[in-house]
């Protein structure tokens, strides 16, 4: 099983992780508003993530940890 | 549940300054990552541009050192000439490295300086709003190049790799690019022959990365990504220029 | 175990340094400097120093920066348009606070000049060539001995102060060969530097640096300066010669003094009491001594090789209180006693008459 978390507050909602998942489990909230006045990225579902690590290794801030059961 | 991917111990907690999408954040990333695949942390000493990356000294954790605008490579010299065991790379962008920087940095791979030095290529001046850089490419359009260079006027593109691949001090040249997942792990891979190159005392190391500015290009994040592809990469191919063997 | 050597100026400050642990020297060769790098391309290295040639005098003083900034004794040298050059780098060494020893063998200028003696980088040394508000000491020998005196005394006062130093010297002084002892050495070349960048073993990184975007944080480093400026003025020095019973007072630094000392002579056997202040800081600038001196004397003349820039310091001192006449000779024309004994005689009697 794989698990992505985003820091909501580091991400700047660029969008290079929705853009390279394979599985478009990606997407930038419309409702969510970081402090700093962005729109973060959220996971829309968990379960169908391979742990391709793309959003990660795409990620300019550093935002998303992945885990591995 | 372990954890498979984080914050690499060579970077900070503090959040960076770099506009949404730009390269530095992925390049700082993979430099970090490598320190500490090599468990150099504790040796390793940064030099840091005048540049958009002028505030890498809050960014990486290790010792940094901020200096003048092109003079990296001299800076990381007089470090790495005092304490050649330490592990010193300096971090530079197209303006400090290629424009003012040329002499420091021509020298630096002339005399085989054994530091690793990471060359972030985004054709353009980021910090200072978007002005032409050497490597700006023909008929890019910058604050100073309104109606895109000519190269009657501003000449042409400048290509470091190639000309400092020549220099027999020179360990590995490779340039790369982290536009795409793919990309992104070649570039770490030259990153980590780069740092390896030091750590084996091979010589003169550099990783010219090519890098998105999706401000000063005018261009959503996505689509600068393309624009690396279909712009820079023609010009400025992605390669190891010279690979020290032994 | 030191014995007397004859050595050019130019070599004895490179051995001084040598002796003073001088771990690192960065450089580039012009005229008449070039000794002093050659020097220690020889002998640095057999003591386990680094010598390197850079490729500018840009380059060099970025190295100091590096090295200096991690932790280690350094020195750059050059002469006044390799000065000119490294004006940014000192700047800076200045706001980074780290120490280092540069060593100006001045000559002709402006632009490329000549490679004659000269005093015209006063204003550059002192007032900050490089751009911001920042004072380094600069310390001036008049003697081949004196040269190699003070370069150890630069190396101290540089860690002492975290603090760029300066050796302003002429092509007269680098040049010339004079029986020298190196009888001096280092005070405190044994303190651990906590804030340079060594590696970051065990504790928080450390970060060389002079950027600060905050106004009020710029500030807060501006003053915190100012404040070390301000107490490097205990570091003055100077020399007194026949000022006990002085009419006119002669200020003249480096190799002119000599010549001053000569004219005076000249003028005592004439019955004219003439003295010598003698600056051997130019910054700290000896104020407290020309001001009193102010008081008992009827004048002054000051005599440089330059339009006149100690001179204005000189003035500032006197505070109006006394006639402050001066003497330069330019484009690296050396003046000889005699006319300066001349020149001497004609303040000295008609400041009688007033």
């Amino acid at each position: 099983m794989k698990k992505i978390i985003i820091n909501e507050e580091l991400c700047k909602g660029c969008g290079l992780c929705v853009e390279f998942c394979p599985k478009k489990i990606l997407v930038i909230s419309e409702k969510k508003l970081n402090r700093k006045g962005r729109h973060p990225v959220i996971v829309l579902d968990e379960k169908k993530c391979i742990g391709c690590k793309s959003c990660a290794l795409m990620c300019p801030e550093v935002a998303i940890e992945i885990y591995e059961e | 549940m372990k954890k498979v991917f984080g914050k690499p111990k060579a970077l900070q907690e503090t959040p960076t300054h770099y506009c949404p999408g730009c390269g530095h954040g992925i390049i700082h990333r993979l430099i970090a990552e490598v320190i500490d695949e090599f468990g150099i942390r504790e040796k390793t000493i940064g030099v840091c541009p005048v540049g958009c990356a002028v505030f890498a000294y809050k960014y990486f954790n290790v010792d940094m050192l901020e200096a003048a605008h092109g003079r990296a490579p001299a800076v990381a010299t007089g470090v790495k000439r005092a304490w050649p065991d330490r592990i010193v790379f300096s971090y530079q962008g197209d303006g400090d490295l290629a424009a003012i920087g040329t002499a420091e940095i021509v020298h630096a791979a002339c005399r085989g300086e054994n530091i690793t030095v990471i060359f972030v290529n985004n054709a353009i001046y980021g910090m200072t709003g978007g002005q032409m850089a050497p490597t700006t490419l023909i008929g890019q359009k910058t604050e100073t190049t309104p109606f895109g260079r000519n190269s009657k006027i501003h000449g042409y593109p400048i290509k470091m790799c190639e000309m400092l691949s020549v220099l027999d001090g020179t360990a590995f040249i490779s340039r790369v690019s982290v536009n795409k997942p793919a990309n992104v792990i070649k570039a770490k891979k030259a990153i980590k022959k780069a740092f390896e190159m030091q750590i084996k005392g091979k010589g003169f190391s550099m990783v010219e990365v090519l890098s998105q500015c999706p401000t000063n290009w005018g261009l959503k994040p996505i689509e600068a990504l393309k624009w690396v592809d279909e712009k820079m990469i023609p010009v400025f191919p992605l390669k190891d220029f010279k690979v020290k063997e032994g | 175990m030191s014995k007397k050597i004859l050595m050019e100026g130019n070599e004895a400050i490179a051995e001084a340094a040598i002796r003073a642990d001088c771990k690192c020297y960065f450089g580039y060769p012009i005229t008449p400097q070039s000794e002093l790098p050659a020097y220690l391309s020889k002998h640095l290295p057999e003591k386990g120093g680094v010598f390197l040639q850079a490729e500018s005098e840009v380059a060099a003083i970025n190295m100091v920066y590096g090295a200096g900034g991690s932790g280690v004794r350094v020195m750059t040298s050059s002469s006044s348009p390799g000065i000119s050059l490294k004006q940014e780098g000192i700047s800076y060494l200045v706001g980074a606070e780290v120490p280092c020893v540069i060593v100006n063998i001045m000559r002709g200028g402006p632009g490329l000049g000549n490679i004659a003696p000269s005093q015209s980088d006063y204003f550059q040394a002192t007032k900050g060539g490089g751009h911001g508000d920042y004072k380094m000491i600069v310390l001036a020998p008049s003697s081949v001995q004196e040269a190699a005196d003070l370069t150890v005394d630069a190396f101290d006062l540089a860690d002492k102060y975290r603090n760029p130093v300066m050796i302003l010297g002429d092509g007269m002084l680098g040049q010339m060969m004079e029986p020298v002892e190196f009888k001096k050495s280092s005070k405190n070349n044994l303190k651990r530097k906590t804030w340079a960048t060594t590696g970051a073993k065990g504790r928080k990184p450390n970060v060389i640096n002079s950027l600060y975007l905050q106004p009020t944080e710029l500030e807060k480093v501006n003053k915190k300066l100012q404040k070390k400026f301000k107490s490097m003025e205990k570091e003055v020095r100077y020399e007194k010669f026949y000022m006990e019973d002085a009419e006119i007072a002669i200020i003249a630094y480096g190799t002119v003094a000599r010549i001053v000392k000569t004219s005076i002579e000249y003028a005592r056997k004439e019955g004219i009491k003439a003295g010598l202040i003698r600056p051997i800081t130019l910054y700290p600038f000896p104020r407290k001594v020309i001001e009193d001196a102010a008081n008992k004397i009827n004048s002054f003349l000051v005599v440089e090789l330059s339009a006149g820039q100690m001179v204005e310091d000189v003035k500032l001192a006197v505070n109006g209180k006394k006639d402050v006449y001066f003497y330069g000779k330019l484009g690296g024309v050396v003046p000889s006693p005699i006319e300066i004994y001349e020149k001497i005689k004609e303040i000295a009697l008609s400041s009688r008459k007033k």
